[in-house]
C-alpha cells in the first residue's frame, strides 16, 4: 500500500542527497518526492509517497528520523489530510480540438496556461486520481509533454470535522 | 585569540580531551600538520590510512573514548572508507578529519580531489564539509557529540585547505544545537515493568547480550539482572565480554558458529530478551525460522533497530545503562531448573565433541587459542581478525575481562586486527594486547609492523597460519564441491618479516613448541610475532549452513575416544 510521509529538514547543502541516498541504500520503493520551503525559514518540507507494508514504512520513518538534518517525520496516511498534486500537460490541439480540450479542462477545474498553433498547456491541481482522470481523457489527443510535481500533503486542522480526503 | 583553521582543529581536540590521533600527512592537510607540534597531542604516523581508521576504532573500542584519525584529500580520504564502514557497522565512536582541496577548486576535479562526504554518506553517522572557517569550532563540537552519544558511530569532517589556513577569533562552543538529533528514550516505568513481568512469567527465558551492553557500559547491571533472575545468557560475537564467560549462566556466543547448546537454547526458549543486539543474520539465520517458540523483548538505544529484522512483542527504547538498573529490582528469582538442566545436557554433548577432548599431536588452532588463554589467564585484550581465526578465538578464549575482545563483527573486515590492536595498545599502554589473525588477514595490513616498532608497542601477535583463506575454503569444502578456487594462499616467512622490521619472530610447527612460544611472548617486554603453522584444513565447528535455521548445525563428528 501507498503511504504518505511529511518530513521537515534543515535547508542546507547536501540534505536532499542524504535523504535520497538513504532511500536507495535501504532499498525503499519511493513513488514520489516533493520538496520546497516550509513555514519556518531554514526548514524545508518534503512529502514522500512510499510503497510498502506497515513494517517497511515504520522503518522508513525511523531511518529518516535518524538523519541529523531531519527534524521531524510524520506519517499522514492514516489521518485526515489534504493531498494535492499539480500537473502541467502539453497536449496536441489544433483548431478542431481546442474547444473540446478547454471544456475537459474546465470540468476538472483545470486552467489553460499556454496556447500555441498546434498545442496547448493545461494546468491542473488536485488529488492524483483527478489528475489521472484528466490525463486519461487528454491522452487520445496526444500528449507532448507532462510535468507532475508528485504529491504534497498537509494534515487537516483538528477542528472537530471528520475531514474527508477531498 | 586569533587562530588558524588548523590551530582550531587541534585546540578543539584538546577541548574534547583527545591526546592521541592516528593519521598520515598529505598536501591537503599540510596546514594541519604544520600546527600539530604546538599542541599536547601524540600523533601516531600509520603506514596506510585504512589502518589509521582501524587504529582509531580500536582505540575507541578499548577505551570507550572517541578515536580520531586524519587523512589527506583524495586517496588518503578514500583509504579511510573501509575503516569507517567497519566502525559504522559496529557502532564505534570515531571522528575522522580529512583535508579537502581549497574551496575555489571544489568541484573542478582538482588534483587529489574526491567527494568524500558523498562517498561516506552511507557509512558515517553524519559528516560535514567545512568551507567556512567560522563554522569549524561548531562542526567539531557537533562531530564529537554525535560520535559519542546515543548509538555511537563514526563522523567525518572534511576541511577545505584554505579553511585550515584562514584565521579567526577562536571560541569553542559550550553546547550543541542539533534540533534533528534526539536521543530517544521510552518512559521507562511502565515498559520496564512489562518487560519484568514477561521475564517473571517465562518458562524458558534466554537473554541475548549484544555489543550495546558494552557500548552502554552496562556490564554490571547485566550481571545483576542475570544473577538475580537466574536467566541464562548467550552473546553475539561483539557481545562477548558483556558478561564474564567464566560465569555459569553465560553460555557464550550463539549464531552461525556458536556452540550447539547456545543455538538449541535460542530455538527452544519461550522468551528471548535481546539487550543491545540487532538480530544480525549471523545470529538468527533465516528470520522466519528463528526462535519460533519465543516471545521477544527487544531493548535498544536505536529505535530503528526495533522490528527491523525480527518482529518483537515488547520494545524498550533507551540507554541500557538506565534500562537495566530499572529492570533489576523488578525481576524475581525464577524457578528454571528444568530449563537449565536441559541446557546442561546439551552442554555435555558438545563437550564430548570438543576437538580438545581428542588426543592428537596435530597443531590445531583451537589448542593454540586455548593455550594463549591459559598462559595469559585471560587477563589481556585480544584483537581478532576475521574468518576462521576469529571464530576459533571466540570459541576457545574464555573472555571474562571487560572489553576484552575487539573484533570486526558487522563488516567482517580482514586486516582489522593489527591496526586496531595498535589503537588499543595506544589507549591502554599498561595492558597486554594480543593480536590473533589468519595468514590472509595479517597480510592485509602487515605494513603496520613498522608502526608497532615506531611506537615501541609491546604487541603480542599470533598468526594462525593455514595457507588458505580458510573460511572461504571451508565453505568450498562443504558447499562448493571441494573446489578450492582462489583460496590457497602463498604467505611469506612471517617470523623473518617480523625480524626485518625489528620484531622478534618465532615459528611454531609442532604442538609441543606452542606453549613455550606463548609463554615467551607473555613474558616478553616488547613486541613479538608467532607464526603458528596449524593444520591446514581444520574447520570451524559447529556451523550453521547458510540458509539453514540456527538449530540445524553441522557438528564435528563425535570422537571415538571421547570421555563422558
Amino acid at each position: 500500500m501507498k503511504h504518505t510521509l511529511v518530513a521537515l529538514m534543515e535547508d542546507k547543502p547536501g540534505v536532499l542527497n542524504r535523504v535520497s541516498s538513504l532511500f536507495r541504500r535501504r532499498n525503499y520503493n519511493i513513488e514520489s518526492l516533493a520538496v520546497g520551503h516550509s513555514e519556518t525559514p531554514g526548514i524545508s518540507r518534503m512529502t514522500i509517497v512510499v510503497e510498502g507494508d506497515e513494517r517497511v514504512v515504520e522503518q522508513v520513518v525511523k531511518q529518516l528520523s535518524k538523519l541529523i538534518n531531519v527534524t521531524q517525520v510524520l506519517n499522514v496516511s492514516h489521518r485526515p489530510a489534504v493531498f494535492r498534486e499539480l500537473a502541467l500537460i502539453k497536449v496536441n490541439a489544433g483548431p478542431g480540438t481546442r474547444s473540446e480540450i478547454i471544456e475537459l479542462a474546465n470540468v476538472f477545474h483545470g486552467r489553460i496556461v499556454d496556447v500555441g498553433l498546434a498545442s496547448m498547456t493545461v494546468e491542473i491541481t488536485g488529488p492524483e486520481d483527478r489528475v489521472n482522470s484528466l490525463l486519461g481523457l487528454l491522452r487520445p489527443y496526444g500528449i507532448e509533454e507532462l510535468a507532475r510535481t508528485g504529491r504534497v500533503a498537509m494534515a487537516r486542522s483538528g477542528n472537530g470535522s471528520n475531514g474527508t480526503h477531498a | 585569540m586569533k587562530l588558524t583553521g588548523a590551530q582550531i582543529v587541534w585546540q578543539s581536540l584538546v577541548h574534547e580531551g583527545v591526546d592521541t590521533v592516528f593519521g598520515i600527512s598529505g598536501g591537503a592537510v599540510i596546514h594541519l600538520y604544520h600546527a600539530l607540534p604546538d599542541y599536547p597531542i601524540h600523533h601516531v604516523l600509520m603506514r596506510h590510512e585504512q589502518a589509521a581508521a582501524h587504529a582509531a576504532d580500536g582505540y575507541a573500542r578499548a577505551t570507550g573514548r572517541v578515536g580520531v584519525c586524519i587523512a589527506t584529500s583524495g586517496p588518503g580520504a578514500t583509504n579511510l572508507v573501509t575503516g569507517l564502514a567497519t566502525a559504522y557497522m559496529d557502532s564505534s565512536p570515531v571522528v575522522a578529519f580529512t583535508g579537502q582541496v581549497a574551496t575555489p577548486a571544489i568541484g573542478t576535479d582538482a588534483f587529489q580531489e574526491v567527494d568524500i562526504t558523498g562517498i561516506t554518506l552511507p557509512i558515517t553517522k553524519h559528516n560535514y564539509l567545512v568551507t567556512d572557517v567560522h563554522e569549524l569550532p561548531t562542526v567539531i563540537k557537533e562531530a564529537f557529540h554525535i560520535a559519542r552519544t546515543g548509538r555511537p558511530g563514526p563522523v567525518l569532517v572534511d576541511i577545505a585547505k584554505d579553511v585550515q589556513a584562514a584565521e579567526i577569533e577562536y571560541a569553542y562552543p559550550e553546547e550543541v544545537h542539533l534540533p534533528g538529533y534526539r536521543l530517544e528514550q521510552d518512559d521507562l516505568g511502565s515498559v520496564v515493568q512489562q518487560a519484568a513481568d514477561t521475564i517473571n512469567q517465562a518458562e524458558r527465558p534466554l537473554i541475548v547480550a549484544g555489543h550495546g551492553v558494552v557500548l552502554a557500559g552496562a556490564e554490571d547491571a547485566l550481571l545483576q539482572l542475570v544473577e538475580k533472575a537466574g536467566v541464562p545468557v548467550v552473546t553475539t560475537l561483539l557481545g562477548i565480554s558483556a558478561m564474564p564467560e567464566t560465569h555459569p549462566l553465560c553460555l557464550g556466543m550463539a549464531g552461525m558458529h556458536g556452540e550447539a547448546y547456545t543455538n538449541l537454547a535460542l530455538s527452544q526458549a519461550d522468551l528471548i530478551v535481546s539487550l543491545g543486539s540487532r538480530f544480525d543474520d549471523r545470529l538468527t539465520g533465516p528470520v522466519a525460522q528463528f526462535a519460533r517458540q519465543a516471545r521477544i523483548v527487544h531493548a535498544d538505544i536505536d529505535p530503528a533497530e526495533i522490528g527491523k529484522n525480527v518482529p518483537v512483542d515488547l520494545a524498550v527504547v533507551g540507554d541500557l545503562k538506565e534500562v537495566l538498573p530499572a529492570l533489576v529490582p523488578l525481576v524475581e528469582a525464577g524457578n528454571w531448573q528444568a530449563w537449565r538442566a536441559r541446557i546442561e545436557e546439551w552442554q555435555a554433548d558438545s563437550a564430548s565433541r570438543d576437538i580438545l577432548e581428542q588426543e592428537t599431536d596435530d597443531l590445531v588452532p583451537q589448542y593454540v587459542v586455548r593455550q594463549i588463554w591459559h598462559a595469559t589467564e585471560g587477563e589481556v585484550i585480544v584483537v581478532s581478525d576475521v574468518g576462521q581465526n576469529q571464530m576459533w578465538e571466540a570459541q576457545y578464549f574464555v573472555h571474562h575481562r571487560r572489553r576484552g575482545l575487539l573484533s570486526s563483527g558487522g563488516l567482517g573486515t580482514m586486516g582489522f586486527a593489527l591496526p586496531a590492536a595498535i589503537g588499543a595498545q595506544m589507549g591502554l599502554p599498561d595492558e597486554q594486547v594480543w593480536v590473533t589473525a589468519g595468514d590472509g588477514g595479517f597480510q592485509m595490513n602487515i605494513q603496520e609492523l613498522a608502526t608497532v616498532v615506531q611506537e615501541k608497542l609491546p604487541l603480542k601477535m599470533a598468526i594462525l597460519n593455514n595457507g588458505y583463506l580458510g573460511m572461504v575454503r571451508q565453505w568450498q569444502q562443504l558447499f562448493f564441491e571441494g573446489r578450492y578456487s582462489g583460496t590457497p594462499l602463498l604467505g611469506p616467512d612471517f617470523a623473518r618479516v617480523a625480524e626485518a622490521y625489528g620484531i622478534p619472530g618465532l615459528t611454531v610447527r609442532e604442538k609441543s613448541e606452542a606453549v613455550p612460544a606463548i609463554l615467551q611472548a607473555v613474558q616478553a617486554d616488547g613486541p613479538i610475532l608467532i607464526d603458528f603453522r596449524i593444520v591446514q584444513e581444520e574447520n570451524v565447528y559447529p556451523m550453521v549452513a547458510p540458509g539453514a535455521p540456527v538449530h540445524d548445525m553441522i557438528r564435528r563428528p563425535e570422537a571415538p575416544n571421547a570421555s563422558k
